[in-house]
């Protein structure tokens, strides 16, 4: 379960984050939705604990991120939303980097490693070296990346940029089994038709404030809007700017 | 110390696939400094050798105006030349580059000579042209060998002891060992071993920092449960063992190259054996780790991978900076010094080629100073990669 308790996050004279709190429950999909600088990666970046709140807090699985950002680490698995790779090392081994970082032993590490390529369908650049990688495979090889240690909780930045349809495809199944086996999932998105598809729960974000959040269909009746997307125009029409 | 040993293995397995740390690392800046400075010495030592058995041509006019002078010079291996040249057209030669140096004998100067006054000479050559200056000087040597030559002749016809117009007579005294002198031509040597030490850690260092971030996987990485500062620590632990290497290389590739140096030539002799070159590793080591940290510290300040190479092509400088010092000002070790990383090394290292005993104590001040000085900056670099802006 990840929980986002009334964060705060200036840079400078810039509010990015104000107010911002939430729950991600286990076994559902969480999306968080808004338009580009909405604060989205921010209020995440702070879920991952590599940015401090100013003030507020977030627990993951009852976990202060500040606290013992480490312990809530292990039982966070992250795509940042800049993913790059080790040009230099293989497929498997960018994944089994983060494997070994995360305390896995060599013989459950092949082993989860051998399973991601089969999930994740990277059998094609699993042993090639991420230097010549497409977007696409470079977000999957990302995406096993943060799902080596199996964790509990998963944060996903924008996770479909780059990614073709049959990609997209194979993503949304994955997310839907890793949910069903009862992982808390959330993810950023500023694509409507992607929180629909897949959201249990959505969390609408604009100008560094939750706008409104709920079921989809909560959403979509506190706008007072037919679908997702107008609801959305709706509720930053009606948003005021902070500073 | 788990984590530690992982981010170590990956950046060492990274950085070996890497062409460009291998090539600057293990091959371009280890082999550098010994192929260009036993060339070099190669070079000079064959030149100044070849020139002071080269014996001088001089183009004369006028040499029948003073048979018994170029009959001197001839004895004196100097090949004469009879030529034909007025003042105007003398000038023009050397100008035009057609001479280097023309000798006119006036014809007044048998009669002058006779007459025990100054007889003049004409030397042409071009004094801006250092290389024709030095057979310009060595005619005048030989030139003013004959005349004082004739100038004791004239004493002693007149019954005056020669010794009497030379009141003082300057004697040099060369104490210096033949490894002594040799040092002179090897004191810049330990600038090229320090420079491939640092060579070897540049690109896994900005690789690391800078090239981490810009390439996106740093922020990943950030997520992992392991502690800003290890995995920093890591990454300098891995460019240490690639600067050590460098090291090693270096310090063997000198030791080889030295051999195939004509150093005898001049009367010196080195003692770099395997064992010096040895010596010098376990010496120039400690200072290892602080440029490491060194690097990773102002690689950590700049936002790209151009913008680390940049400053860290100067960064390089730096920690040689003492060494040409120390060889300008010819510093000579002493226990304060030895506190003084990098400066300690080099006066350690020029002892070990003087084949002069280390004392203990200036080891030990230096290995523990320069180690100091590695601690705190690894741990200023942990602590940078705490901050938040890091991410850039």
């Amino acid at each position: 379960m990840i929980e986002a308790l009334a964060l705060h996050k200036r840079f400078g004279a810039v509010t990015a984050v104000s107010d911002v709190s939430f729950v991600a429950r286990d076994g559902a999909i969480t999306g968080l939705v808004g338009p580009n600088g909405a604060g989205k990666s921010t209020t995440l970046r702070m879920l991952y604990t590599v940015l401090r709140p100013d003030a507020g807090s977030a627990k993951i699985d009852g976990i202060d991120v500040t606290e013992d950002a480490i312990g809530a680490r292990e039982r966070l698995g992250v795509l940042p939303h800049a993913a790059g790779l080790y040009p230099n090392l293989t497929g498997r081994e960018n994944i089994r980097y983060f494997g070994a970082l995360h305390g896995l032993d060599p013989a459950s590490l092949e082993a989860r490693v051998d399973e991601l390529v089969r999930l994740l369908d990277l059998a094609t650049v699993a042993d090639r070296r991420a230097k010549g990688f497409s977007q696409g495979e470079r977000v999957k090889v990302a995406i096993a990346r943060a799902l080596v240690h199996a964790p509990r909780n998963l944060i996903l930045d924008e996770p479909t940029n780059g990614l073709d349809v049959m990609s997209i495809r194979t993503l949304r199944e994955l997310l839907r089994r890793l949910r069903d086996a009862g992982t808390c999932i959330l993810f950023s998105s500023h694509v409507m038709q992607e929180v629909s598809a897949l959201c249990d729960t959505a969390i609408v974000i604009g100008h560094g404030r939750v706008l409104a959040q709920g079921t989809l269909d909560v959403v979509r009746s506190q706008a007072g809007a037919e679908n997702l997307e107008d609801a959305f125009v709706a509720l930053l029409a009606s948003a005021p700017e902070i500073r | 110390m788990h984590g530690l040993r992982i981010v170590f293995l990956k950046e060492i397995l990274e950085n070996i696939r890497d062409r460009r740390t291998l090539w600057s690392a293990l091959l371009f800046a280890p082999l550098f400094g010994p192929l260009m400075f036993a060339g070099m010495i190669s070079l000079i030592l064959n030149k100044s050798v070849k020139e002071s058995d080269e014996a001088l041509t001089l183009p004369v006019a006028g040499a029948s105006n003073a048979p018994h002078l170029v009959g001197f010079l001839e004895s004196m291996h100097v090949t004469v030349q009879r030529v034909d040249y007025d003042d105007q057209s003398a000038r023009r030669a050397i100008r035009d580059g057609k001479e280097r140096l023309i000798l006119i004998i006036p014809a007044n100067y048998g009669e002058r000579l006779t007459s025990a006054v100054p007889a003049p000479v004409y030397l042409y050559a071009d004094g801006s042209n250092s290389n024709n200056s030095k057979y310009a000087n060595q005619a005048r040597q030989t030139l003013g060998v004959y005349g004082r030559i004739i100038a004791v002749m004239r004493l002693q016809i007149r019954g005056i002891n020669p010794a009497v117009v030379s009141p003082i007579v300057v004697q040099d005294v060369d104490v210096s060992t033949p490894a002594g002198r040799a040092l002179l031509v090897l004191g810049m040597m330990t600038y090229f071993v320090m420079f491939a030490m640092l060579m070897g850690g540049l690109y896994l260092t900005i690789d690391a920092t800078a090239g981490e971030r810009e390439r996106g996987s740093l922020e990943a990485l950030l997520t992992t449960p392991i502690g800003r500062d290890v995995l920093i620590y890591g990454k300098i632990l891995a460019a240490c063992f690639y600067m050590l290497v460098s090291l090693a290389i270096s310090l063997a590739a000198f030791s080889i190259c030295l051999r195939f140096v004509p150093l005898e030539q001049l009367g010196m002799t080195t003692n770099f054996g395997p064992l010096v070159a040895f010596k010098m590793l376990l010496v120039a080591a400690p200072f290892v780790l602080l440029g490491a940290a060194l690097m990773t510290v102002v690689a950590s300040f700049t936002r790209s991978y151009r913008e680390a190479q940049s400053w860290l092509t100067f960064v390089l400088l730096v920690p040689t900076m003492p060494v040409v010092f120390a060889g300008l000002l010819s510093v000579r070790p002493s226990l304060p010094l030895m506190a003084l990383p990098s400066m300690s090394q080099h006066l350690l290292m020029t002892s070990l080629l003087r084949d002069e005993s280390l004392p203990l104590d200036y080891l030990l001040v230096s290995v523990l100073s320069t180690l100091f000085f590695g601690v705190i900056l690894a741990w200023i670099a942990g602590r940078l990669y705490r901050r938040e802006a890091i991410l850039g």
